[in-house]
């Protein structure tokens, strides 16, 4: 099984926030360097605004640190940062009010005709196929295209790997209308990668 | 009887090992008969594991240095 975030040390990170608690920098500092990135990549998804982003970075963890008493420990310290992450994200796409917009409530086509067209085996290994850099690029392109309604849930359930409760719980939705925006967009993207990682020269149904 | 429809509609669950005994083997059935169910699941199973596995980009030095500084700046100020 692959580890998700926060997985790691869970004694040793509780420890760091009590010492964070009672002022410590340092150990808030280090409790940025190790969840920066993936509170960065979740706003970048969510805002779809590199600026925006970075914002979102800054306000989350300043905030985390503003309000750190009030963490109780019930919830992993990463799971209570990713809330206040998504938070701000949210009140940024408010506010621009473009296209990235779009109410999460938002109505969307239920039929499953048009997510099952490409039917291909993929190579085994589809990382063996190009290099770190250009799969991290295929896989961001594609979530990026992902219509905001399913772009969220895949975000918070697949990347950031929280559970159907904690993503209903935060985008302020139901639990079978994430698991059906979780299905399509799992599906969008498989359909998505087929075309990068379909094996080569075979037919559709290379595999019988 | 499974239909490709039913699949398609308990692929996550199946995915995610939240369905039970006799529904999981039922979907197996129709997986060893259904080519195209068998790829559809098989391919998007590797979507998951693909993304959970990609690393994020790291923070631009010039963003994570703003990061710091305001917070020792913060650290400073007396705690209301």
């Amino acid at each position: 099984m692959i580890q998700g975030v926060g997985q790691t040390s869970e004694f040793d990170e509780a420890a760091l926030v009590a010492q964070a608690q009672q002022g410590g920098v340092e150990a808030f500092t280090e409790l940025v360097n190790r969840y920066e990135r993936n509170i960065f990549r979740l706003a970048r998804h969510i805002t779809q605004n590199p600026e925006d982003a970075e914002d979102v970075l800054q306000e989350t963890f300043m905030k985390a640190y503003e309000h750190l008493v009030d963490f109780q420990g019930n919830s992993k310290f990463y799971t209570w940062l990713v809330r206040i992450a998504v938070n701000q994200s949210l009140m940024k796409l408010r506010k621009r009010k473009t296209d990235a917009s779009v109410s999460l409530d938002e109505p969307f086509d239920t039929g499953e005709e048009s997510l099952t067209r490409e039917i291909a085996v993929w190579d085994p290994n589809p990382e063996l196929t190009c290099s770190r850099e250009e799969m991290r690029e295929i896989l961001e392109k594609a979530v990026e295209s992902l219509p905001p309604v399913f772009r969220s849930v895949f975000v918070l359930r697949d990347i950031e790997e929280l559970s159907t409760e904690e993503t209903a719980e935060l985008l302020n939705l139901s639990i079978p209308a994430v698991k059906s925006r979780l299905l399509r967009a799992r599906l969008r993207l498989r359909e998505k990668l087929t075309r990068y990682f379909k094996r080569k020269g075979e037919d559709l149904f290379g595999y019988m | 009887m499974v239909t490709c429809k039913d699949f398609l509609s308990e692929l996550n669950e199946y995915l995610d090992d939240e369905c039970r005994e006799e529904v999981r083997k039922e979907l197996e059935n129709h997986l060893s008969e259904c080519p195209n169910c068998w790829v559809i699941c098989d391919t998007t199973k590797k979507t998951v594991e693909i993304y959970r596995g990609m690393e994020a980009y790291p923070v631009p030095p010039a963003v994570h240095d703003r990061l710091v500084n305001a917070l020792r700046k913060k650290c400073e100020q007396p705690r209301s």
